[in-house]
């Protein structure tokens, strides 16, 4: 029980889930009819699970929810703005109602209060569900947890009542053909009236025609049966229910029967019985056996027909072709606007799970292949034989087979983003209700894929940047107003692929960043000297230096304690990078770039000293050939390279890393120019450079510790294992008087 | 040997709770995610009896009814409507499209097991 | 490559048997318990951490693993060992972590009941205190039972533990 309680929780939040999209959908015009449907449904089934484990007060909700979206589906009641603000706003209230019935705890009984008064105010019914007092007797019966299939009478409970006064039935029974087409079976009934009490059954076969002129969808049969029960003629007429208005049934009833003779009667029963249904089986198999030749007929017929459909587009039409060819509306409406709905509800019929673990492990394998393929082909470099030989043609199948394998174990791991986009509408919502600002949320690109593992750590990242958008970014309606603009504000929430990271936008059409302020704030906390010259990008990186916050009330919404720098160093630990386009009156725009994955890198591969370092290429700019004019000395052993118009500190990683001590000549080594917290530039002198290659990324923690200065490791073409750069590691290590003092605090701490 | 019944319904709670109640009681369960679904595991093989849900994405219960009544090798498949809805219209659609009978959720699954053992027979 | 074969064990003399590896470092010979040793390797060239303590010597690719090195003989006070292709790596799960320790020979394995492990006599040595839990005589030599959970840097203990 507790495994199905889970699924129906998880499967809670994905109805939740979708509830949401789809009001937003609607919200945001969409008009298709299978939206609201969706909607409906999600709602339904939430209420329908609880019902099962006994949820009432989630019962009670989703059914007054249910009711208003079931009007709005028959085009009673008009989804307008306010209809679809009440209803998002019991939808965040489903939500949590659903949280606590998992999680425990209570939810505020003032806001299902509220909330259900204004779900009842669409539906015109009275706000019952919430008091319970005044709920009707039909409801009830949907809302309590009644452990009974409705529509077979509940005969144990039947039988515990304290009156067994033993009732006489005739009952008249002669099915029509309907009855038949609905696979209902005569044989089946008697059987269930069987069990109500004593039977004695007389089949009348006088109406079944000769063989040759009976209509295998023809019904010839009736029964007259008496039936000496307990129960009541309810209970009796129960067993019919099915096939009412499918045969002539007649139920007259004869109270009082004694019980005398009993015995007697039983044994007459039994043996009318064994005559009884002896004949009603053969009938019954004859009218299968002849159906089955006209149906084998018809199925010709039919497969031609299919045939025709299918010969113009085999492919597709194979799918439908078993199918009579009438249309499918449902499907096809369902299919045409929303093919991304229809796509996954066909991936899902071919879902497996597995464990995440089999996954890494297979990724694991993979990285292996990876580095023994880059293996192979250096041993093969180093015997020097020529790019033509068999050998090499074949390496480079090798290769992109291993390439191939690769990609296909990274799609297992990715997954949309929609999973963390979903959970922005209704943040939004809270934040606008708290600002007092009017907002409306777009997301574009949910479908986009990208690893598990980035994918759980975006969630926080995003959040504080859609709060941060809606706080600082928007103004107020007032505001927005005497600006000339719409009194809502937008924020657009985007996902794309691009170059092989995953890109994700959050745009607001606010006030834009006010640099004169960031600048002034930068100034007051001596994040900057005054007067510094900063070009209008530098001023708007500012605000992520630490302890920087620009909201001049400290805000319940933004002041979370975390800052953009907390948010940039977060996506920086995922190899990833946010950028800022402002325009003042317009607007911000935040890009988030990150990898696809956290298994392998692309990185630069520099020799420093005799070893052998990976310099990720996401934090290179450039690579230039230092001119010994370019380094100049700026104070002890720093050392700044001109570069255009500016200078940037040379850092000398072999040194940093402490892979040698002396000076070394800038002109015999290159420099990257690098970009590292807060945009500022840098750059890192290095011996040489290899080349660019993939790299799968390997922990170093996993057995030994952090390492100052190194990300991570992994293991090249010759065996050997080389370190990943932590780029932003070595320029704070080198801004802070080497990142060996840093060891040392980190030996203290 | 063991029937087979065939549960057609979007949510995988109850999808997971027929197939909890009906594999204890020793059916043998296919399962399908709505009605289109339903109707391709029906190509491949036929079921004993078929428990549907009303309301699915795709092809709701009536349409998937109509479409296996109209396929000769299940024509003569009891099929068991599964849903909330209590009310007499939704009982008459079903049994125009062609169901048996018709089982209130929520079930208790001793009920559901008789249910299906009384239309299978 | 060094097979760990049942021919090298010898008769236990009664009690609780243990079965330790011994190995040479500078002139002394250690030994640890087998069922904390992975395998036995051969030298490979390591790749160098940066700021890491003398004794680390880097880290190997362990058939695709990051594998960090500890040169016993540093760790244990003896000058450092410089490593050629008969100079081995015995590889030890120690706690979560799976370490390689540079040595210059495995010698022996030794089997052993409890009641044969001395305790280590009060000298004032650093090393013999911190890495020492026990004194073993076999066959007129003196093997140290080392402690692996000590040999490893310091701020990695308290994370194993």
């Amino acid at each position: 029980m507790d495994a199905l309680r889970q699924i129906f929780f998880q499967e809670c939040e994905e109805q939740l889930a979708e509830l949401e999209t789809g009001l937003l959908e609607i919200q945001s015009g969409g008009s298709d009819p299978e939206i609201v449907n969706a909607v409906f449904r999600a709602v339904h089934s939430i209420k329908g699970g609880a019902g099962a484990f006994a949820l009432e007060d989630l019962v009670r909700f989703a059914h007054v929810f249910e009711t208003v979206l079931d009007e709005v589906r028959k085009g009673k009641l008009a989804a307008s703005e306010h209809v679809l603000a009440i209803m998002l706003r019991a939808a965040d209230v489903l939500a949590d109602l659903v949280r606590v019935a998992r999680d425990g705890g209570s939810v505020d009984d003032a806001r299902i209060g509220t909330a259900t008064d204004e779900l009842a105010s669409l539906s015109g019914a009275p706000a019952a569900a919430h008091g319970g007092a005044s709920e009707t007797e039909a409801e009830e019966e949907d809302f309590a947890f009644t452990p009974v299939a409705v529509a077979f009478p509940a005969f144990d409970e039947v039988a515990t009542e304290p009156e067994p006064a033993v009732n006489e039935f005739t009952i008249t029974f002669k099915p029509h053909a309907s009855l038949y087409s609905s696979a209902n079976e005569p044989v089946v009934l008697l059987r269930e009236l069987e069990r109500l009490g004593e039977m004695s059954v007389a089949c009348d076969v006088t109406e079944v025609p000769l063989l040759t002129d009976l209509d295998a969808e023809g019904s010839y049969l009736a029964w007259t049966i008496t039936l000496k029960t307990t129960h009541c003629e309810d209970d009796v007429r129960g067993i019919f229910e099915f096939v009412d208005g499918d045969c002539d049934l007649t139920i007259e009833g004869t109270a009082g029967v004694s019980a005398a003779g009993e015995d007697e009667i039983e044994a007459l029963l039994r043996r009318i019985r064994e005559e009884a249904e002896a004949p009603v089986e053969d009938a019954a198999s004859e009218t299968i056996a002849v159906e089955t030749a006209v149906i084998e007929a018809a199925a010709d017929e039919f497969s031609s027909t299919d045939e025709a459909v299918a010969a113009p587009a085999p492919v597709h039409d194979a799918k439908l072709a078993i199918v009579p060819a009438e249309p499918l509306p449902a499907a096809q409406k369902a299919e045409a606007p929303k093919a991304d709905k229809a796509a996954s509800g066909e991936a899902a019929q071919q879902t497996i799970r597995v464990d995440l673990d089999r996954v890494d492990r297979l990724m694991n394998l993979v990285g292996e292949l990876v580095i023994n393929q880059a293996m192979l082909s250096q041993r093969l470099a180093e015997a020097g034989l020529s790019r033509s030989s068999d050998f090499a043609t074949g390496l480079d199948e090798f290769e992109q087979l291993t390439r191939d394998i690769q990609e296909g174990v990274m799609a297992i791991r990715a997954q949309p983003v929609k999973s963390v986009f979903q959970r922005m509408p209704r943040l939004v919502r809270e934040v606008a209700a708290a600002t007092g600002k009017k907002v409306r949320l777009v997301t574009e690109g949910e479908g986009t894929e990208v690893d598990k593992t980035v994918i759980e750590r975006l969630a926080d990242p995003l959040t504080h940047m859609i709060r941060n958008a809606i706080d600082h970014g928007l103004e107020k309606p007032e505001v927005r107003a005497a600006n000339g603009k719409r009194e809502e504000g937008l924020v657009r929430l985007s996902a794309t692929h691009r170059s092989g990271r995953i890109v994700i936008d959050i745009a607001d059409d606010g006030a834009g960043i006010n640099r004169p302020r960031v600048r002034a704030i930068a100034e007051d906390k001596g994040l900057i000297p005054a007067n510094a010259q900063l070009t209008d990008e530098e001023i708007d990186n500012l605000i992520f230096l630490p302890g920087f916050s620009t909201a001049s009330t400290i805000s319940d919404i933004s002041g979370r304690g975390v800052g953009m720098d907390v948010v940039k160093r977060s996506i920086q630990a995922l190899g990833g990078r946010v950028s800022i386009s402002s325009r003042p009156g317009e607007g911000s725009t935040f890009t988030l770039s990150l990898p696809l994955t956290l298994a392998v890198l692309y990185g630069m591969v520099v020799t420093v000293g005799d070893q052998t370092l990976v310099v990720p290429l996401t934090s290179i700019i450039e690579t230039l050939k230092p001119k010994p004019g370019d380094v100049h000395g700026f104070g002890g052993d720093s050392r700044v390279i001109a570069l255009r118009n500016n200078f940037v500190p040379l850092i000398d990683v072999g040194r940093e890393l402490g892979y040698r001590t002396q000076i070394v000549d800038p002109g015999a080594g290159v420099a990257l120019l690098v970009e590292s917290d807060g945009g500022a530039q840098s750059a890192l002198l290095v011996d040489a450079i290899q080349g660019q290659r993939q790299v799968v990324i390997k922990s170093l923690e996993e057995n030994y510790g952090r390492v100052p200065g190194i990300a991570a490791a992994t293991i090249l073409g010759d065996g050997r294992v080389a370190l990943i750069l932590d780029v932003d590691a070595v320029v704070a290590g080198a801004r802070n008087g080497g990142l060996a003092s840093d060891n040392l605090l980190a030996l203290a701490g | 040997m063991s029937k087979t019944v065939l549960t057609v319904d979007d949510s995988r709670t109850m999808r997971e709770m027929l197939l909890l109640a009906l594999q204890d009681a020793g059916f043998n369960v296919l399962q399908a995610e709505d009605g289109m679904h339903g109707l391709e595991v029906l190509k491949g093989r036929s079921a004993d009896v078929i428990i549907t849900d009303i309301n699915m994405p795709r092809l709701d219960g009536f349409g998937f009814i109509e479409h296996v009544r109209r396929d000769t090798t299940h024509r003569a498949t009891p099929i068991l409507v599964l849903t909330t809805e209590s009310d007499a219209e939704k009982k008459a659609r079903a049994r125009n499209a062609g169901a048996t009978g018709w089982i209130v959720k929520p079930f208790h699954p001793v009920k559901l097991v008789d249910a299906v053992r009384r239309v299978s027979g | 490559m060094y097979e760990l074969s049942a021919a090298a064990i010898k008769e236990p003399r009664g009690g609780a048997a243990r079965e330790l590896i011994a190995f040479a470092v500078g002139n002394q010979e250690f030994c640890i318990d087998v069922m904390s040793v992975r395998e036995i390797r051969g030298w490979t060239p390591a790749t160098v951490l940066p700021h890491s303590q003398p004794f680390v010597r880097g880290v190997i690719n362990l058939r695709g693993a990051v594998l960090p090195i500890m040169d016993l003989a540093v760790r244990l006070g003896f000058p450092p060992t410089e490593p050629k292709g008969r100079h081995v790596i015995i590889v030890a799960q120690v706690g979560s972590q799976v370490v390689g320790l540079l040595v210059d020979a495995v010698s022996d394995i030794l089997t052993v009941t409890d009641a044969e492990i001395l305790p280590p006599p009060d000298v004032a040595s650093e090393m013999a205190k911190r890495f020492v839990s026990g004194l073993l005589a076999q066959d007129g030599r003196m093997v140290s039972l080392l402690s692996v959970d000590q040999v490893l840097p310091e701020r990695e203990r308290s994370e194993v533990q």
